[in-house]
């Protein structure tokens, strides 16, 4: 039994006897390693090791949340956390009701941060190697980082559950130059801990320097509307910022204006139009078995034909919204109370082809790959990593990376193809509250928007 | 700390143990009410060595456990980079006060009060209006030590109010907001609010703009969000030396508004990015960038100012927990003498831009900026008649600050890491959403 178990065990056992509604306790401990290139040569690497916790307590409404490296001294946080809660509350604490659960939850992957740092270097100079054969590059930047974690969660409910995670992440990026003009081009790689998947990409690598030389000639878009078609990687991307962030419960429940706005069967999208969250599919960078608040993961359709059908909780918003809770609740590490956050996020396959989205649009935009993105609840943008014209329904000149903005009440609306080749991404983090990055998969098939706003000159 | 230092020692040629401690008492509001109250203790400590002419490092949360540490960093060096710096021996430090003792004794009573108070404020104006709210305080103290004898401690205090609202009307949404910092309690809420009060009066009308280029200020908040990530880019000694920053050559030309007046300033008294020494512990400078137009110089931090060349300018920086790299501190830009009423009655046809979102998501390095404008104003006449929305600007900062029409005569801090004051360009590229597509 390592040291974090049998602390955590110890504190499970007492976290009964405080007089507080409720109570939980998470420790973690983690270890990562991370290499980074800038230009030619290996620029950093490093190792890390961490052990800490939190104690979050719930008092009539109110919550105290208390977060230590040190494990001693724990009962002493446990009640620093009671009395702050019991300073904020002031009404009837609501949280919905979930089963105790005692479990173990072991990593299915082999531990990524145990690879020997020599194979992790070595394929990352191949691939460095093949970005610097590229002529015209200035420079290329490669960031590799790794983790291993285990969480013991225990609640004054009875819960107890250890649960071990890994992950990478591999972002690539080349610059090239000519004169004063300078042009990058990225590639953002994750997975679960499986080291193999990030293993021979080498074709793509080279296809991503190719890329950031042929943007030195490319033109920038004209600004305006276009008919945007959007590749599975962005359209992730977009189903993210366009609607993933509003059906987090937290920003509507003690909001009444826009509780009504969000009603469930209000009508957002094409009958077509299917959206769903779930950390309950094996091995993407989103899933889990329990979420921060030791909640089942369930798969969530947010969106049905249309229509708004769920959205996002943890335990407090679902109570107070009388609604289900989905096990959404996730803190990046130990510093941070569990928020609610999405997990893997997607639209569901349709039947048109790539030809029939394209086949009849005159003059459009195809936007694919991503740079980032971004929304204010009801207005978003993302940003693709590649652009190119539509004439005639043919892909016809490269442009410079595109902007692209909407707003939730009208853009879903305007999607009018949905393709039937649905692909998840696992190169995202999710930031939101000051809590980034935090891993998430977004997917979708190719998707069709009319009357998308594109920034340009 | 000494102890894992003299056990480095035996294993590396150079080493240098940076460890730094954190407290930090959040009190948030969310939905107009009080929410939370957090209470966050972190401590950490980093080992960096040079083995056999190589850097390797490691970090802990476990001070207890040296021979770890020490291990791991000796495995990275095996691959880590060549070291071409020498670690500071024992130097004075400037006197740069960022430490009041009086933020510790404000109580979470208080802290409570100074939130209600500013979300009454707020929600007097327009009774609508849904705040989240935040009050913080918080110290760190940071020691550095080294095989060379180089030391250095400092404590500093930190504290924060800050308030972001929203109001729907349908689904129209706007938001407003504002946080201010400081080494000082921050006691009175009255500053933030009038921010706030004043962006929910611009905003009260709509206002339709359409697609072309036209005259636009940047306010402060739009200075941060727009401009300023290409710069802090371009001038880093980093970006420099790999040849992907559009000015690393031209260091003593003029290629912005000879109007244009820009430094770092970490010794700033208590000022939350202010500190005595960067993480390296070399002294903190205030280094000019820009200069009536000219590139000035470029940030360093020891490693990158040895591969340059030159001397670190004492800011290397270990944000995000890693090998120390040359970042900012806070990026000063020189008041100007118009008014920003002037700026604005000068205006036949303009934009203001307070928040631009999603700006730093294209290509950063080359200076291109796009993005929704997510709190603007229309000017017509001399006039702000109204918000816009639907919106999108884009531009390149190189060439937007070109030419420069005026700067304002009163700078404001931004997130901690920026002042500056208005600036006043003649042309930027704007596209809207044509009418007939709202719903």
């Amino acid at each position: 039994m390592t040291h974090i178990e049998a602390v955590g065990r110890q504190l499970a056992e007492a976290l009964k006897g405080y007089s507080a509604d409720y109570i939980e306790v998470h420790l973690e401990e983690s270890q990562t390693s991370r290499i980074t290139y800038r230009g030619r040569e290996l620029e950093s690497i490093g190792k890390t090791s961490a052990i800490g916790g939190n104690v979050r307590a719930l008092v009539r409404g109110g919550w105290g949340f208390v977060s230590f490296n040190s494990l001693n001294e724990l009962p002493s946080r446990v009640e620093l956390a009671v009395k702050q809660a019991q300073f904020v509350g002031n009404e009837e604490s609501q949280l919905a009701p979930v089963e105790p659960v005692a479990d173990t939850v072991s990593s299915k992957d082999k531990d990524p941060v145990a690879v020997p740092l020599a194979e992790k270097k070595q394929l990352l100079d191949e691939y460095n190697d093949i970005i610097w054969h590229t002529p015209r590059i200035q420079t290329s930047i490669i960031s590799y980082g790794d983790s291993h974690k285990k969480v013991i969660f225990s609640n004054s409910s009875g819960s107890y559950i250890e649960q071990e995670s890994s992950g990478i992440t591999l972002r690539l990026a080349a610059v090239a130059t000519e004169g004063s003009e300078v042009q990058q081009v990225g590639l953002s790689l994750g997975s679960n801990g499986d080291f193999s998947l990030i293993q021979g990409l080498h074709h793509q690598v080279e296809q991503m320097a190719q890329r950031a030389v042929e943007l030195l000639s490319a033109p920038q878009v004209k600004g305006g509307e276009y008919t945007v078609v959007l590749d599975p990687v962005l359209a992730g991307v977009f189903v993210h910022e366009a609607f993933g962030h509003l059906s987090e419960a937290d920003c509507v429940y003690e909001d009444d204006r826009l509780r009504e706005i969000m009603v469930l069967g209000r009508k957002f999208g094409g009958a077509e139009l299917n959206i769903v969250d779930t950390a309950a599919i094996p091995r993407l960078r989103g899933s889990y078995k329990y979420d921060d608040e030791g909640v089942p993961a369930t798969k969530t359709y947010l969106i049905r034909e249309g229509k708004l059908v769920g959205r996002l909780h943890s335990r407090e918003t679902a109570a107070k919204m009388k609604e289900k809770p989905t096990g959404n609740a996730r803190a990046i590490n130990y510093h941070y109370p569990p928020i609610v956050r999405m997990t893997n996020t997607y639209i569901e396959p349709r039947s048109a082809s790539f030809d029939d989205i394209i086949g009849d649009i005159k003059e459009g935009v195809y936007a694919k790959n991503w740079y980032g993105g971004m929304t204010s609840m009801e207005m978003f943008t993302f940003s693709a990593g590649e652009a190119y014209m539509i004439r005639n329904g043919k892909l016809a000149e490269t442009l410079r990376p595109v902007v692209l903005t909407g707003n939730v009440f009208t853009t879903l609306n305007n999607i009018d193809a949905i393709g039937n080749d649905l692909e998840m991404n696992q190169g995202g983090g999710c930031g939101k509250g000051g809590q980034s990055p935090l891993p998430v998969s977004n997917g979708s098939p190719h998707i069709r928007i009319r009357h998308c706003l594109v920034g340009g000159r | 700390m000494e102890n894992i230092l003299a056990h480095a020692k035996r294993v590396a040629e150079a080493a240098e143990v940076f460890m730094v401690s954190s407290e930090e008492t959040p009190v948030q509001f969310e939905a107009n009410r009080l929410k939370h109250i957090q209470s966050k203790q972190s401590t950490s400590v980093a080992l960096r060595i040079v083995r056999q002419g190589k850097i390797g490092y490691a970090t802990t949360t476990e001070l207890g456990d040296s021979q770890n540490l020490v291990n791991n960093a000796v495995e990275t060096a095996e691959f880590g980079m060549t070291a071409k710096f020498e670690l500071p021996a024992l130097t004075f430090y400037p006197k740069v006060e960022v430490f009041d003792p009086t933020v510790e004794s404000v109580t979470i009573d208080e802290m409570a009060k100074l939130g209600e108070e500013l979300i009454t404020t707020i929600r007097g104006h327009t009774s609508d209006i849904v705040c989240e709210a935040g009050v913080t305080k918080g110290a760190i103290s940071v020691h550095i030590i080294n095989s060379r004898g180089g030391q250095a401690d400092y404590k500093q205090s930190i504290f924060s109010l800050g308030i972001e609202g929203h109001l729907i009307r349908d689904t129209d949404m706007l938001f407003v907001g504002e946080s201010q910092s400081s080494c000082h309690p921050l006691l009175e809420p009255k500053a933030v609010a009038e921010v706030v009060l004043q962006q929910l009066e611009l905003a009260k009308n709509r206002a339709a703009i359409p697609t072309k280029s036209m005259p636009v200020i940047f306010t402060p908040d739009g200075v941060a969000s727009a401009l300023i990530p290409p710069l802090m880019a371009a001038f880093n000694g980093k970006i420099v030396l790999e040849g992907a920053s559009p000015i690393g050559s031209k260091l003593g030309q003029p290629v912005f508004d000879e109007k244009l007046w820009l430094w770092d300033d970490p010794t700033i008294a208590y000022r939350p990015e202010s500190r005595p020494c960067d993480d390296e512990g070399i002294p903190s400078q205030r280094t000019p960038l820009i200069e009536q137009g000219t590139v000035a110089n470029f940030l360093y931090d020891l490693q990158t100012a040895a591969l340059a060349h030159t001397r670190s300018t004492g800011n290397g920086s270990r944000n995000g927990g890693g090998l120390p790299a040359p970042a900012p501190s806070a990026f000063i830009i020189a008041p100007g003498s118009t008014t920003f009423d002037e700026m604005v009655n000068d205006i036949k046809e303009g934009l203001v831009i307070e928040q631009l979102m999603g700006a730093t998501q294209g290509n950063i390095l080359g200076g291109d900026f796009s993005g929704n404008v997510l709190l603007g104003y229309k000017v017509e006449s001399g006039k702000i008649v109204g918000r816009v929305k639907d919106t999108m600007v884009s531009g390149n900062v190189y060439q937007l600050l070109k030419q420069i029409i005026a700067i304002g005569s009163d700078a404001k801090w931004v997130g901690g890491f920026l002042k500056t004051p208005h600036l006043y360009c003649p042309s930027l590229s704007i596209a809207t959403k044509e009418p007939q597509n709202y719903l």
